[in-house]
């Protein structure tokens, strides 16, 4: 029998309502490996006891017939979520020692839920970066692995993918402002979901770019995505972004008919340069979909090549003005402070020491898009193409497409330090065909279709209609079982 | 456009992160190369077109202008790396 770490959420549901397993045998075998998995680098705030009351708690819950699909189901939780009197950091030194008096309403919800929460998982410093590697902690690591080199497990939900592909968790929360659940899936082999912006609440989740900013599931399943969904959205007054609209049951739009749906594959995704083995993988998605009964159609999304640009002037933005908050003042680091040093130094000296590079260059660059003189040649003429890129998909749409079908990433897992000497702009090309569903307030998922030539593993995107997540889901089930990606990494940690 | 080192100075100041002055030439190399990749947005004709203000068309929900949250200075203080009687504690902002 498979070890109970490996089950997916709907195998493990199943079976705790059969009970010939315990939420506390899940979460041990959880637990165990991830004591054996510290190589890996992806759990950085263990959290057992939790886990092991909450799993007890499940249990009992259980018994009495009062239990909740996700009943003793053992999770990992990005560290940008604020989890009470657990360590939440996001990532970054200047929230070291933080431990929130209160809990994000998408962690709440899962608790209620009857979920387990076996500890905090790796991620970017404040979700910014495409490969784990602006972490506090460290770099997470991929469980893939092909020759010498440690790859990146993606970013910024690294940790979420690495612990999601390696088993030591059933499912993990991630967040996505650029593809930051989307790319760390496909370089994974995992399933992604970013919901439409609005559907999850986005209290007490560390802001990165408040108008970007969506929480959603990394799954081992499209199934799983669904469920995990489900216990996650929802409105929230506490919330004034998140939308007034019910929540569908997603698990029921999976009906494995995709009959006379109609995929768009836009042009302006065939990036110059693109690998082949992306394009196959493409070609390959494209037939599956038409083997289903999808009508394919050729779209066209014209102001694609103007999103990352735009991306990196409304995200720097809005993340200079939600960190200003560290301030050495009400929470987190601050900096030692000299004879004579008066306020002005100490917000200087707390930032530049608690800040890594990555996001001191991001909250710069904000800083000065949005300064006097430059506010309109840079952030108003962003927010302008913005709306054009929005207008692209809502011409598609109205055209009667269901869904776009592109490639998630322009290559697989690249090596941890390759970058190094890269400008930025070269890592943040990474997000060239996520970025666009983030400005644009579109559900997206990434699901694997294939292998490289290396033996890593690829991922197709999937972009849905606002608020049609159950839909979006129901193809890509579709997709996940004519691909049938079954590959798993071989365990080296 | 390009940032020369006065410039980078004064946008690490706006944004209170102390930048070394011998690393203000590297730190506006990288500026350039950033807004030199945003400068492709130059390329796009927006005449007309409103900045986009709210990615979904709802409007934001009022709720009454009344007390919901409070009394916990406890909690408020808990995480502050300085809390003196009930307040946080900075250097010194007044002479």
């Amino acid at each position: 029998m498979a070890d109970l770490n490996t089950l997916t959420i709907a195998e493990a549901r199943d079976r705790l309502r059969a009970g010939d397993v315990t939420a506390r045998a899940l979460t041990e075998a959880c637990l165990t490996a991830i004591d054996g998995a510290d190589a890996l680098n992806s759990v950085v705030h263990k959290t057992p006891e939790k886990a092991l009351e909450l799993a007890d708690a499940a249990d009992a819950r259980l018994k009495s017939g009062d239990a909740p699909a996700l009943c003793g189901i053992p999770l990992g939780i990005k560290d940008l979520f604020c989890t009470r009197h657990v360590d939440s950091q996001a990532g970054s030194r200047i929230l070291q020692g933080f431990r929130p008096e209160y809990e994000s309403t998408v962690t709440r919800q899962l608790w209620d839920s009857g979920a387990v929460m076996l500890g905090k998982l790796n991620m970017d410093e404040f979700a910014m970066g495409s490969s784990n590697e602006t972490s506090t902690y460290g770099n997470a690591v991929n469980p893939w692995k092909v020759d010498d080199r440690k790859l990146t497990p993606g970013g910024s939900s690294g940790g979420s993918s690495a612990a999601v592909a390696a088993d030591l968790c059933l499912a993990a929360t991630g967040t996505d402002t650029g593809g930051s659940i989307r790319q760390p899936a496909a370089f994974t082999g995992t399933v992604g979901l970013k919901p439409t912006y609005g559907r999850v609440s986005r209290w007490g989740i560390v802001a990165f770019a408040s108008s970007l900013d969506q929480a959603g599931p990394m799954t081992k399943s499209v199934r799983d995505a669904a469920i995990l969904l489900q216990a996650m959205a929802g409105h929230d007054p506490l919330d004034s972004t998140s939308a007034d609209i019910p929540v569908p049951d997603f698990e029921a739009a999976l009906t494995g008919d995709i009959k006379g749906k109609t995929i768009g594959l836009p042009r302006e995704y065939r990036m110059e340069g693109m690998s082949d083995e992306i394009d196959r993988l493409w070609a390959e998605g494209r037939k599956m979909l038409e083997d289903a009964g999808a009508n394919i159609v050729d779209v066209s999304l014209p102001h694609t090549k103007y999103a990352l640009p735009a991306y990196y002037v409304i995200a720097p933005a809005e993340a200079s003005s939600n960190l200003a908050r560290y301030d050495g003042v009400r929470f987190g680091h601050r900096a030692k402070l000299d004879q004579g040093d008066g306020i002005t130094e100490m917000y200087e000296k707390t930032r530049a020491e608690g800040f890594g590079d990555e996001v001191k260059r991001r909250v710069m660059v904000g800083t000065y898009v949005l300064s006097a003189g430059f506010y309109d040649a840079y952030y108003n003429r962003a927010r302008k193409v913005r709306a054009l890129i929005k207008r692209d998909f809502d011409e598609v749409f109205a055209q009667g497409v269901d869904a776009i079908l592109t490639p998630a990433t322009p290559t697989s897992a690249f090596g941890l330090g390759e970058m190094a000497d890269s400008d930025p702009v070269a890592m943040y090309l990474n997000d060239v065909f996520t970025v666009t569903v983030n400005l644009a307030g579109l559900p997206g998922i990434a699901v694997p279709t294939g292998l490289d030539s290396k033996g890593l593993p690829l991922g197709l995107q999937l972009i849905g209609r606002p608020f049609e997540e159950g839909d979006l889901l129901n193809t890509a089930a579709e997709l996940e079982a004519r691909a049938g990606f079954v590959a798993k990494p071989e365990r080296w940690w | 456009m390009s940032i020369d080192k006065d410039t980078a100075a004064r946008v690490a100041k706006l944004a209170r992160i102390r930048v070394e002055p011998d690393q203000l030439d590297a730190l506006a190399g990288e500026f350039n190369t950033i807004l030199g990749f945003i400068e492709q947005l130059n390329e796009v004709d927006v005449d007309g077109v409103e900045p986009m203000v709210s990615v979904t068309p709802q409007r934001l929900k009022r709720r009454e202008d009344v007390v919901t949250d409070g009394n916990q200075p406890d909690k408020v203080l808990a995480n502050a790396p300085d809390a003196r009687e009930g307040f946080f504690a900075v250097p010194k902002v007044v002479e």
